[in-house]
Order: structure tokens, then sequence, then C-alpha cells
């Protein structure tokens, strides 16, 4: 592609294959409507949170499919669990025990149990 | 004749018992806390003895409360409780008076029949055989309605099985057994020597015409006896073992011990004494409307009681609290599952051994193992200006924006001097954290938004919130008196600082469960609806109030089930057809606006719109109609 003058941003890429989605798929298998999440922001607009932070659930989504875990173990504390992100979700997602598992998925990765 | 072979399983099965409730309950007295122990010290040797008599005679013997909820339940088990104490009693009585010595050992009074066969000929002898006949036959016809509930029950699948399904059935069949055993033990002895009454004596003597009694009658004493001795030695490791504990739970509780919020021994009481009645399942929405059927109150104490991991039971409720206040023997059921979701990554299940089924350790629940670092280091430096009164809307409220916006209306009129602490967006209360287990995260925030509080001066916090109010008054070190809105509303239509017209609409109102069963808040809502508009009431009006289904006290349900549970709700709750549906939460109107075809309202919302409309003519104080009006509308 670079050949034809298109290219991709060095800070875009995704290296699929060293990501490490296993706390992604921890989530989906106990709680499927994670993969029906959209990324719309709804979320991320509504949150209490994020009115004081930059946490966004909308970026944790993300990060957590693609593998990135490293930058979601740091957000993924600042939740206070208040809820409002799961009744402006149009695709009903159940945010709060998505991130209960993530919390829950992180906490046995350090015991190596994922 | 004194002693026959046949008394000893009995025998082993009584002594058994005696000495293991004996142990078992001096184990409960010593892990009780110290204030624990003096209360119930106290309570033993004062007034609350007599209400604890008076308590277990009516719901441990004649179970008042489950005749109250459903007739033949309450006949089933008060036949067989009541019955089988008056068999007991009145057999020990007749073994007194017509036995050959007085103070006899009990198993004369259990068998007297065998070893006094000619009694009960003639005259009070009879009339005492009748009455013991009766008391059988009174057993038995309970006896039959347990043996058809069991049966329809599976066939609903209203049971799980457990991991000691096969120790629970063999001590069922052997409670089964007991009574029909009796029956024809003491059906042939009569049959043999031509005694007993209508029900002994006449199936007696049908049986002893084609058979031989005599004969027969032996194997059925040793029936009765050893299915009495397996009843008992197995009744600590089933749910049968409800039979001691409650007594010792009413003695604690009328003590006044109560869960508060650690694990301990007046929880594991608690967890004993549930008898898997099923009133819990009947009562829970996720059941009839959701259609989950095996994370309901009875489940959980079966697998607190068999150590299991129960912590997706425990995560999968609404925390509507419905079942506390149905529950017969009255577990503080919601106190004990939020116990339950606190306990951390434990290796449940590791009881094997029948001396630690037994003789289990001193409670199943292990705290979870936390680090200490602060989850919340981001929270921004507290600042607030000075008022009287402090508004704070909450969380939900601001998804609600016309409550928030009917509020800031009617504080304004009222004239009162308000700070709204959360008008740009504020921390959580920290209740959300706490229905998830995780209190010390909860109580960052809860420190946080208490400086805020005691850095305003403020003597009055006012929330739209429940989920809010029930944490800042239970959970909050404040010197600031809280109130939910529809409670300050109502103290400002009295002290007349707002003046509000009549709406000519009907309105029927949803009791919160945070606000009403959570937090016993029900007159004050009410009392303010009555004076702006027409109430209606709905059928599901204060304790038995409906949960809308959007709780935060469930981490588990799926969009779909909240939402058949917020359908259903709103169907019982509009079918007297009213103009508004009112409510005093915002998740409660947040839940229901998007499932109702009828408009819904907070309280505010309504309050506010009464005083925008024109103000009614001088002289009907506000404190008048309101005074006036309670008093027409209560009955």
């Amino acid at each position: 592609m670079e050949g034809f003058g298109f290219s991709v941003l060095k800070e875009r890429h995704i290296n699929y294959d060293a990501n490490d989605k296993s706390i992604a798929e921890y989530i989906a298998e106990r709680e499927p409507s994670f993969r029906t999440c959209i990324e719309c922001g709804c979320c991320s607009a509504t949150c209490t949170t994020g009115a004081f932070t930059n946490f966004s659930l909308r970026e944790l989504q993300i990060l957590l499919k693609r593998g990135e875990n490293e930058i979601a173990r740091e957000q993924i504390s600042k939740c206070m669990l208040c809820g409002k992100c799961i009744l402006v979700c149009p695709r009903g997602v159940n945010t709060r025990n998505v991130i209960l598992l993530a919390r829950e998925a992180f906490r046995k990765l350090m015991k190596n149990e994922v | 004749m004194k002693f026959d072979p046949f008394v000893i399983p009995f025998n082993i099965g009584l002594f058994f018992i005696l000495i293991y409730a004996v142990v078992r309950s001096i184990i409960w007295f010593r892990a009780l806390s110290r204030p624990d122990k003096l209360r119930l010290q106290r309570g033993f040797f004062g007034r609350p003895f007599g209400q604890s008599l008076k308590e277990i005679f009516l719901e441990s013997l004649i179970h008042r409360k489950i005749f109250k909820t459903n007739f033949l339940l309450g006949y089933m088990h008060m036949s067989l409780a009541f019955g089988w104490f008056l068999l007991i009693l009145f057999g020990t009585i007749e073994a007194d008076i017509f036995g050959d010595s007085h103070l006899n050992p009990p198993y004369k009074a259990i068998f007297f029949k065998y070893f006094n066969p000619v009694h009960g000929m003639t005259g009070i002898e009879a009339a005492y055989s009748f009455l013991m006949d009766l008391i059988l036959a009174f057993i038995l016809s309970g006896l039959l309605l347990a043996v058809i509930k069991r049966f329809y029950s599976r066939v609903v699948g209203m049971r799980k099985t457990t991991k000691l399904k096969t120790l629970d059935r063999i001590a069922l069949t052997s409670l089964w057994m007991i009574f029909p055993s009796r029956l024809l033990a003491e059906s042939f002895t009569s049959g043999a020597y031509g005694s007993g009454s209508f029900l002994t004596g006449s199936l007696g003597s049908s049986l002893a015409s084609f058979l031989p009694a005599i004969e027969m009658a032996y194997p059925f004493w040793w029936l009765y006896s050893i299915s009495l001795g397996t009843f008992f030695i197995l009744l600590p490791l089933t749910r049968y073992m409800h039979i001691p504990t409650e007594l010792f739970l009413i003695f604690a509780r009328n003590s006044g011990i109560r869960t508060g919020d650690q694990p301990g021994a007046f929880m594991e009481m608690q967890i004993y004494s549930c008898s898997s009645c099923g009133i819990c399942i009947d009562a829970c929405q996720l059941n009839f409307s959701a259609g989950i059927t095996n994370i309901q109150s009875a489940y959980l104490m079966k697998g607190l009681r068999n150590a299991e991991d129960v912590r997706d039971i425990a995560s999968n409720c609404l925390m509507c609290g419905r079942c506390d206040i149905k529950c017969p023997v009255g577990i503080e059921l919601t106190p004990v599952r939020m116990i339950a979701r606190r306990s951390g990554d434990s290796e449940a299940g590791s009881k094997n051994g029948i001396w630690k089924k037994y003789f289990p350790e001193r409670h199943p629940v292990a705290p979870e193992k936390q680090s200490h670092e602060p989850a919340y280091g981001w929270l921004p430096e507290a600042k607030v200006p000075k008022a009287d009164v402090l508004y704070y809307a909450g969380c939900m409220t601001h998804l609600t924006p016309a409550v928030k916006n009917a509020m800031v209306k009617i504080l304004d009129a009222s004239g009162v001097n308000y700070d709204f602490i959360d008008r740009d967006g504020g921390v959580c209360c920290g209740r959300p954290l706490m229905l998830a287990g995780q209190d010390r995260e909860a109580r960052e925030l809860i420190n946080y938004n208490s400086q805020l509080i005691w850095k305003s001066g403020a003597t009055t916090l006012v929330t739209s919130c429940p989920i809010c109010y029930k944490v800042f008054r239970e959970s909050y070190y404040l010197n600031v008196e809280v109130l939910h809105h529809t409670q300050f509303i109502r103290r400002l239509i009295l002290k007349g600082s707002i003046r509000l017209s009549f709406l000519r609409k009907k309105v029927s109102y949803h009791t919160p469960s945070e606000l009403g069963r959570r937090s016993g808040i029900y007159d004050d809502p009410k009392l303010v609806l009555m004076h702006v508009a027409r109430f209606q009431k709905t059928g599901f009006d204060d304790e038995n109030s409906l949960c809308c289904g959007g709780s935060l006290g469930n981490t588990r349900i799926s969009h779909d089930q909240k939402n058949k549970i917020a359908l259903d709700a709103v169907h019982e709750l509009t079918k007297a057809d009213p103009d508004i549906l009112a409510t005093a939460c915002p998740l409660c109107k947040k839940t229901f606006a998007g499932v109702s075809d009828t408009p819904v309202a907070d309280i505010a919302e309504i309050v506010a719109e009464a005083l925008s409309l024109p103000v009614p003519p001088a002289g009907r104080k506000g404190k008048k109609i309101l005074k006036h009006r309670e008093t027409a509308n209560i009955d």
C-alpha cells in the first residue's frame, strides 16, 4: 500500500497477534450483551465519573476488544457503578456487570487464573 | 411389659438429637459477640421471654403467617408441627396417667399402644383414645397434602437438586414413614386386642379380619421406631434443622440481636431456620415475571447451608425486599444476601467428611482480600457554599432532568436558603457500589460526600433518589436531617411555604422498593399526592409494592428480563386506568417511562405543575386543606 502513496499512522497500528484478548473473552462469556455494544458512546456521554476524569466506557470497550489491556486496567477502577450507562444504552448492554467482570478478570489475571 | 428391642433405634435418635441441639446451641452462643451475648441473657430472663414463647406457639406451631399467605400451605405446616406436638404432649400425659408408672422414659409414651394394648376400651380411656386418634388423623391429613404438594411442585420444577440430595430424600422419606407406620402399628395391635378408637380401632378390626394382626403389628412397630430414629439422626444435615434452630432464633431475635453487616452466629442461625417453604419463591418478581427460578432466598439459604458457591445466586436479585416481608420465619433475607455478595473468591464446597457436615465451620462466607490503595484518587476537592438546606439530586435524577427542574422550581418557590450541591454533576452516593458488595470503595465516596456536607454547615439534606436517601441515612455519619423530597414537600405544604392548586387528574402511586420496604417511607408520598390530585389505590400498595425492574441491586439480569418485569408491574399498576402513574424515584420513572402507555411522573413534577397554576383564593391556607384532605382520605 505504501508503494501507492497510502500509509497508516504509526499510532493506529494494532498488532492483534501480540494483544491478549483473554479479558474480553472472559467478559463476553459471562455477559453476552458485551458483544452487542456498537461503541456509540452514550454511556460515556452520561457518565458520572466522566464529568470529572477522562474515564470513558466506550474507550474501555474498544480497548478490551482489541486486547490492549494495560490502559483498560488503569481506567477500570475509576467507575463508581452508579448505573446511568445501563439506562441510556440503546443496545441493552449490562454495563455494570461488564465493569465488575473486567475487574474480576484483571484480579484473576494477576493470579494467572484466566 | 417394660421394654422391647424395637425401641432402640428411636432411643438412639432421640438422645442423639437432644445432645446435638444442646452442643450446637452452646457453639452458637459462644460465637455471638459480647454485646449480643448480654442481649440474649437479658432477653432470656426478661420480658422478651414471654414474647418469645408466644411467638413460638403462634409461628412455630400454628404457623399463623403461612396461614395468612396460603391457607392450604398453612394447614399442611400446622397439622405436621402442631399435630406432632399435641401427639407428644397428650401421649406423655396418657402414658403418665394410664401407664403402669409415672415419669416414664419417652419411648413409653411414643409406643404406648404397644406396651398397653388393651387400653382404651371404656369410659374416659376410650374418650382419650378418641382424642389420640383424632390428632393422628389430623397429622395424616397434613401429610397427604405434603405428598401431593411435593409431586405437584416437581412437575412445575420448583425444587432444585442439591449436593445433599440423597440425604434430603432419605430424611423426607423417613418423615413421611413415621405417621403411616404408627397408624398401621397401632391398628394391627388394636385389631388383635379389639381396642382402639374410630381410626386405629376400625382400621385394625378390618385388617385383623383377614390378616394375622399380632404377627403383622411387630414389624410396623420396628418400622415406626426406625423412621423416627433415622429422621432424628439426619435432621442436622437437612432442611429439617429449622425445627430446633427456629426456637433459638426467636429467642435471639426477641432479645434484640440483628444480622447487621457481618457474618456470624446469628446469620448462621437464620440460614438454618429456613424451612424452604417456598413463600419467597412465589413473592419474587424474578420468578413470576422474568422466569428465573433458581435464585430465590430459599435457594440462597440452601446453598449457604450446604457451603456451595452462592455468588451467582447472591448477585442475581433485585434486592426489592418482597421476600423479606413475606418470610414466615422472619429471616433477614436481604442482609444475609448482602453479606453473601461481599464474599470473595472463596473456595466453596471444601467441606468434606461427615463430621464437617454436622459441625460446619463458623460461617461459609469468606471476606474478600482487598488491596488498600484508594480506588478514587481522582475525586475533586470538596467545595461548597454555606446553606441551610442542601439539595442532592443524585446520578439518576440527572438522567431524568424533569425531576431535577421540578425540585428547583419548588425550592425556589418555597423561599428556603438552599444549595444544589450536584448542580453540575456530583459524586455518586456509594450505594450502587455497596449493592455490588464493594463496601471499601463505597466508603471512599461516602467520606468525600460527607466532607462536602459538613463543610456546608447545612441542617437538612434533601435527596430526590431513594437509593441515595437510604445510604445517606444509614451509612453516613452526618449531623444533618436527611429527607427524601416527598417528605420535604409535605413539610413545605404543612408549613404553608408553598401553596398548591388541585389537579383534576387520577393518579396511581408506585411505591419504590428503596423508599418503601427498604426505608419505611410509605405515607409522605401518598399524602402529598392526595393534596394535589385524585389518589387511586393499585392493589400493590405499601409493603406489597412491586419492583420496577430497573433495580441497581441486580447485576446479572438482561435488558429483556428487566423489561418484562417493568411491563408486568406497569400492567398491574395501571389497572385502575389513572391519568398519571406517579412514583418517587428517578430510576423507577426512567424504567417505567420506556414501557408504559400511561404517562409516568415523579411526585415532584406533579407538585411543580400544581405550583404553576393560579394560587387558590386567599384564606384557604394550604395547611388547612392538607389537614382536611388527610383526614378525609386516610382509611
